[in-house]
Parts: C-alpha cells; structure tokens; sequence
C-alpha cells in the first residue's frame, strides 16, 4: 500500500485530501501543519537563493516523509514554480529518499495521459470514476472556500466578538471534510454563508480599506508572511485580496485579457506568473478608492521583481501608497510590525485630512 | 502646577529623552548611550530629566518610541507606545510645518519620509544593509583611530575623497583598508565614508523616491557635518539640520503623549519598582517559539513572542 501526501497551502490542504482520500485506494498522510522547524527543514536543504515557497513546500515534504509518505504530489505553475517538482525530486533522491514524487505539471501542461502512465508505473490503485466525481466536488469546495474567505476578510476586523469568525470557519471546514455528496456540500455551503453573514459586526462608515497584491504563495499561506491579514485586521481594516485558488484554476485564463487591455497604459504583455494580474489589480484598487495597497512576495520571486517599479509608477500617478514586503525564511518580525505600523498611521492621518 | 509631557525614544545605539510643555517648549532634555540595556539606559535618563524638571511640573502623559519602545512602554506605564517614523514625522511636523522630505540616518536604521501638505505620503526604511547607517561610521572610526565626533570636521578638510564602493559594509570596509594601505591622506579616506554613506542611502532607502525640499536631516549621523555636505553637494538642495535633529523622535513622541493624554498623572520615581524578564523556549510544539515574559514588580505583565496566541 502507498502513502500518498502533499505540500500545504493555507486552508486548501482541506479539498485535496478529500479528493485525495476519495480517489485513491491509498493511504494518504497529512503533513504537520507548516511551523518554524518546517522551513528551518526546507532552508537547510534547498539552495540559499531559491524563492521562499520552494522550502516551505520542501519543508512539508520532509516532515511528510518523516510520518511516513512514500509518494508525493507537486504542481508547477509559470515561473520558477515550473521546476520545483524536478528540483525537489532531485534533493530528495540525493538525501538517499526511496520517494516517488508526482508532477501533476510539466512543462506548463497538464498532461492526463501522462500522470495515468506515471500512476499506473508506480502501481497506485486509483478510481476513475471517483476521480472526476470528487474532482468536481472538491472544486466546488475550493469556490465556496474563496467565497466565504472574501467576505471574511472584508469583515473580520470589525467582529464584536473576538474570534467568531474563526470558529465558524474552523467547524465549516471540519464538516467539509465529511462531505458524502454536492448535494450535501451545497447545503452545507449555504447554511454557513447564512451563518457567516450573520456574525454581528460593527463596522464605522468611513474604515480603512487596504488591497493585498503579491506572489501567490507568499498572499495564500499566512504563515510565510507572517500572519499578516490577521495583523491588518486587528487594526480595524477591511482587507481585499485577489488571488485564491479559484482564481488561478479557472478565472486567470480569460481574465488575464481583460486585465492586459486595462492597464495597457503600463503593460503590453504578461510578465510571467501574477506579474501582470498585480499590475492591473494596483490600477483597480487605486481607481476603487483603496487607502493602500501591500504588495507582498517571497524573496528572488522574479516575476514580481518585475512588477514593482510598474506598481510603483501606477500608485504614485493615483497617490496611493504602497508598502512592500519581501518575506523569506529568517525575516525579522520587529522590522514587520513597524513599518505595517507606520503604514496604517499614515493612512490614517491621510484619512483625517 | 504646571503640566508637562515626557517623550522617551529609546534606539540600538543611543537613548534620548525629552520633557515638552504645552507650547512644544523643550523643558529638559537628556541624550546617554543606550550600551545595550535598554532598561538601565532608561532608568538613567529618568533620573537625569528628573534633576532637570522644575518643582511646579507634572507629568501628565509618557510616550515611548524607538526599538525598544514596547519594552519601556510597559516599565515606564506610558499612555502612548508608537513607532520612530510616525514619531519622527510628528516631532519634525511640530516645528517645520512645511517639510517635504525627512532624511534620517540612525545608529542603525535609516528612513526616508516623504511629506505634502502636512500628511506622510510615504516612507521607506533600510531593509538588508547597516552600510550608510550611525554604527558602521564608529566602527570605521575606531578602526582609523579617530573619535566620531571629530569625523565630520576631517572630512572637511579633504579636497579630494577617495572613491569607496557603497555597495556593502563589508566590501566598503575592504575598499576603506585598501585606500589606507595604499597610502592615501587619511582626511580623503574619511571623506569617501562619508560620501559612501549619502550614496548608499540615496541608492537604498532613497530609491525612486522624489527628494524635495524643504529637506530635513536628522538622527545621530546628522551631526556629522561631511555627511551633510555631501547630501547638499549630492542633490543639489539646502539640507536643513536642526540643532535639536537627535531629539525629534522624543519630542514627536511626547507630542503624541500629549494629543493622548488621559487625565493621569505620572511620577518618574523608578528607584522603587522592579522590573524582569525571563526568557523561555516554549517547546509544545515544533514552532518552539522564544517567549519573553515580562515582570513589573513581581507582578507578570506581558508576554511576547508566542506565535499561537497562547500566552
């Protein structure tokens, strides 16, 4: 029998191992939530100037081998993240790790016919039928996540009491892990947007509002930026964020037309991975009347390098200020907290005036 | 009884404090080195504005600022607890209404703030590099044989700074031992240095942003008189130093303190409180987080550190 696992991703560990439990005839192990000693893995293995989210997704491979996985699964995606799984399959070998290691992406593509070969050279007791069944399900899971996610974010710094949108969201994600059907997720989803929707809240008219842009991972998993939307919001601030999962799987393809025609004014064409998404979404925020935008990524993140004079050309044409963060693994917190401190003084007192 | 106000700003290299009335008139000042105890530096500086404070003042709000702000905030009971850029920009707003760039050089951070019509619009601060900041200057001093103090009036004297890559404190220094070792003048060396510095922190902090005047320099570098030619030299500008740059942060601070007051008076008797902190290693999970609980009197006031909220 195979022990099937993957690396984490914020909440979404959730829908993959539904689909990964329901698809496979395998074992599939969960690896420990991501915490210092994840990265401090991650770090001591990978090359020094490799984005940030490869060690942290080496990290959670090492720490799911060490429970007991022997096969692993990776994506890839358009830029650096295109090799991680070549990369990683590499290092793990070289430490002397009997793992199989599958790459859902290669060379930009998925390639069914592919992973079916790879799957069945391996021997993985797989069901078709379930595959797509539960595939379906767990993307609707992964929309209704970002959904709710949205209007959390959009609210969550003005709770009355402390705390209870993550309850809430906590016992939701625990009943999606049981899900049986779409049915079933659908009721589910419906009753706990009612719920979420009724949190008390005690929101002023004027908030400060703040736009989170940046590379994915670094905006997706809050521990590899510090917990930083938990931050923002303990400062009453209603927080937007673009990119989620959804996103990326499905809206980014013809969406990233229309975000090219509307900021054709800075950019002709796409610029690898977000580059060109965080552009436009930098013209939209300052146009939406944002007080701020955070542009955030994971240290040597090319794409977004890029991006940044651009982002920073748009914002000082609006006069919005932008704050950017670049995170890697032994960033100091203290430097974190001040300057996000400073930021909101300031746009508060720009706010006053 | 007249009110007062204290501002503490509390830096890697050097403490600063400052007593204001309600006029934004400096009553006392003091500025000791911090020499790595934050705690004690503070206690000293209490007791030296203490002397200082005429009988019919009282305290009416305390503020804290500077790295080690949250630590004194907590000692000293403040009312206000705030960051060096806000208070920065606060304390240099008080007297120069119509400032439009902020150059800051301290022991060991360096910020830039850019101001229009009275509101920050933007800042920026060092982020990898210590090499145009206060503590590589005395370094380098040391290393020369010269006192800090007397670095700017050598710089002055050069007619012909060397050229000193401002990259980084490490390949400065090589190319500082190489220019010493090859024979040039030693006032030319010094003013290289300090041409590095202003090039550094224009290339670093300064980057893409609008420089425009009024310009404000201050933090402990600004009293560096070679360091502020070359900024005039460098932009082409008048640099404004004030004579009080060292103690905007503190001022700004106790400004604050004062727009937070709360209707409580404070006594700076320190002698009799004790005040701890014990650091742990959690160890309940692999995150091992490094908790720092601290302990006013005895009595356990705050803990920091805990990445789960359990403490």
């Amino acid at each position: 029998m195979h022990k099937i696992s993957f690396p984490l991703m914020g909440d979404y560990n959730v829908p993959i191992e539904f689909l990964l439990k329901h698809a496979f005839k395998e074992e599939i192990i969960m690896p420990p939530p991501i915490t210092s000693k994840t990265i401090e893995l991650g770090t001591k293995y990978s090359p020094e100037f490799v984005c940030t989210p490869f060690k942290y997704t080496l990290g959670t491979m090492l720490e799911a081998i060490e429970k007991g996985a022997d096969t692993l699964i990776q994506m890839g995606g358009g830029c650096r993240y295109g090799y991680y799984g070549e990369v990683q399959d590499q290092i793990l070998k070289d430490l002397g790790y009997n793992v199989t290691l599958i790459n859902l992406v290669t060379k930009g593509k998925v390639d069914i016919r592919r992973i079916v070969k790879e799957l069945k050279e391996t021997g993985i007791k797989y069901s078709k039928l379930k595959a797509i069944y539960y595939g379906f399900i767990a993307i609707k899971m992964v929309k209704y996540m970002d959904i709710i996610d949205d209007y959390i974010r959009e609210n969550i710094g003005f709770e009355v009491k402390d705390g209870s949108f993550e309850t809430l969201k906590f016992k939701m994600l625990n009943d999606f892990r049981q899900v049986k059907s779409y049915l079933e997720l659908k009721k589910l989803y419906r009753y706990y947007l009612k719920e979420i929707q009724n949190v008390p809240i005690r929101k002023p008219d004027k908030c400060l509002k703040i736009g989170i842009i940046g590379e994915l991972y670094t905006v997706m998993e809050p521990f590899s930026n510090y917990f930083l939307e938990k931050e923002l919001s303990q400062n009453q601030i209603e927080i937007k964020r673009f990119t989620n999962v959804h996103y990326l799987l499905f809206e980014k393809k013809h969406k990233i037309k229309k975000y090219l025609k509307y900021s054709k004014k800075y950019i002709k064409y796409q610029m690898g991975a977000d580059a060109a998404d965080n552009i436009a979404r930098t013209k939209y925020l300052c146009e939406a009347g944002y007080d701020g935008i955070i542009h955030i990524k994971s240290s040597f993140c090319t794409p977004e390098i890029g991006a940044m004079p651009i982002i920073n050309k748009i914002a000082s044409e609006y006069e919005t200020p932008v704050l950017f963060f670049s995170f890697d693994a032994n960033t100091s917190e203290t430097g974190i907290k001040t300057r996000l401190e400073a930021f909101y003084d300031m746009l508060e007192m720009r706010k006053e005036k | 009884m007249k009110d007062s106000y204290l501002g503490v700003d509390i830096g890697s290299i050097s403490t600063k404090g400052v007593i204001i009335d309600d006029d934004n008139n400096i009553i006392t000042s003091s500025y000791i080195w911090t020499e790595g105890n934050p705690i004690k530096a503070v206690r000293k500086l209490i007791d030296i504005l203490k002397k200082d404070l005429p009988n019919n003042y009282q305290i009416k709000g305390i503020g804290t600022t500077g790295s080690a702000r949250k630590l004194i905030g907590l000692l000293l009971k403040a009312n206000i607890v705030k960051n060096e850029i806000t208070a920065h920009a606060v304390g240099t707003l008080t007297f120069y209404p119509n400032v439009r760039t902020i150059l800051e050089i301290g022991g060991q951070d360096s910020k830039i703030i850019l101001i229009k019509n009275g509101i920050i619009t933007n800042y920026a601060m060092n982020t990898l590099c210590a090499a145009g900041t206060g503590s590589f200057l005395s370094s380098q001093a040391k290393r020369l044989g010269l006192d800090v103090s007397e670095f700017g009036a050598y710089a002055l004297k050069s007619k012909n700074p060397v050229k000193i890559a401002a990259r980084c404190t490490v390949f400065a220094e090589s190319d500082l031992v190489h220019k010493a070792q090859v024979g040039y003048p030693i006032e030319d060396i010094v003013a290289g240095l300090c041409k590095s510095i202003v090039l550094n922190y224009l290339n670093n902090v300064g980057k893409g942003k609008k420089i425009e005047s009024p310009i404000i320099f201050q933090g402990g570098v600004s009293k560096n008189v070679g360091v502020i030619k070359y900024f005039k030299e460098i932009l082409g500008e008048d640099i404004i130093v004030d004579e009080n740059g060292h103690l905007m942060g503190a001022i700004g601070i106790a400004v604050l303190a004062r727009k937070n007051k709360i209707g409580k008076t404070y006594s700076l008797e320190l002698s009799n409180i004790a005040f701890d902190t014990k650091a742990i290693e959690c160890g309940r999970c692999p995150n091992n987080c490094e908790l720092l609980k601290i302990y006013r009197n005895n009595e356990l006031v705050d803990s920091w550190g805990s990445k789960c909220g359990k403490y």
